[in-house]
């Protein structure tokens, strides 16, 4: 699923990496808790949060995870979004929640590992 | 290729840093041109690393050697050392307190963790004197 389509589906708003949005995503996976995310981490490629720290930049960082998107309307600092930005990673917030903007993403043909 | 060796300080005193030093190291290896998934193997491993070094043992050290065939990540520290080891490898124990899980670590995944992506995991410790993790993983 291209980038652009994550945006459209969970009517987001995209705060870093717009010009990128072309980009595919051929999996995703859904938690706050990042140790969770770094144990189970394959090949997803699109994380989406209600965590909020610079860690989840971190942890997308070091598992290759090209986008993140915070759920609950959460948005991160300017740093936050800031390092991300450095780190090559599309940061989009939407106002669903955890399970439905997964939901949402599945239903439209975006799978787990 | 004579091996290459990096040491990168970890920080104690900031969950803000965490992150840094493995960060760093990636992108050395990505300049290595090392196979993507061996990368993110060592990333994963040296990252859990740090974030227990900071948590734990008020930071250390991180020593990377790098051969043709092998990455080993020593983790250092002169922290409290792991009262029960076996315990520790244990997925879901964590003598992380709250602070910690709030923000989303502190599961009791951190040294499972490091099995998981690593190929060979040693644990030295002793009490009130620290702990040195070393991890192996092979490359191809």
């Amino acid at each position: 699923m291209q980038l652009s389509q994550v945006k459209e589906v969970l009517d987001a708003v995209v705060l870093c990496g717009e010009d990128r949005l072309d980009e595919e995503v051929s999996s995703a996976c859904g938690s706050d808790f990042l140790s969770d995310v770094l144990a189970y981490v394959h090949s997803q490629n699109l994380l989406l949060t209600g965590m909020v720290n610079v860690q989840v930049i971190r942890t997308a960082e070091m598992t290759d995870i090209k986008c993140i998107v915070f759920v609950r309307g959460k948005r991160p600092d300017e740093d936050i979004i800031q390092l991300a930005s450095q780190c090559g990673i599309v940061v989009m917030t939407s106002n669903e929640r955890l399970y439905t903007a997964c939901g949402k993403l599945y239903a439209n043909g975006l799978r787990g590992y | 290729m004579e091996p290459i060796k990096l040491v990168y300080p970890v920080d104690g005193g900031d969950f803000i840093e965490a992150g840094e030093a493995s960060s760093k190291m990636k992108m050395t290896l990505k300049k290595l041109g090392l196979p993507s998934d061996v990368i993110r193997k060592a990333a994963i491993c040296m990252y859990e690393g740090e974030i227990n070094m900071v948590i734990h043992a008020d930071g250390g050290q991180a020593e990377v050697e790098v051969t043709m065939d092998q990455i080993t990540l020593k983790m250092v520290d002169h922290g409290p050392g792991i009262p029960d080891v076996a315990k520790a490898m244990e997925e879901g124990f964590s003598t992380a307190g709250p602070d910690v899980r709030s923000l989303g670590f502190g599961a009791g995944m951190g040294l499972p963790n490091m099995k998981r992506y690593s190929d060979e995991l040693d644990i030295q410790t002793e009490l009130g004197k620290g702990t040195t993790v070393t991890m192996k993983l092979k490359i191809g």
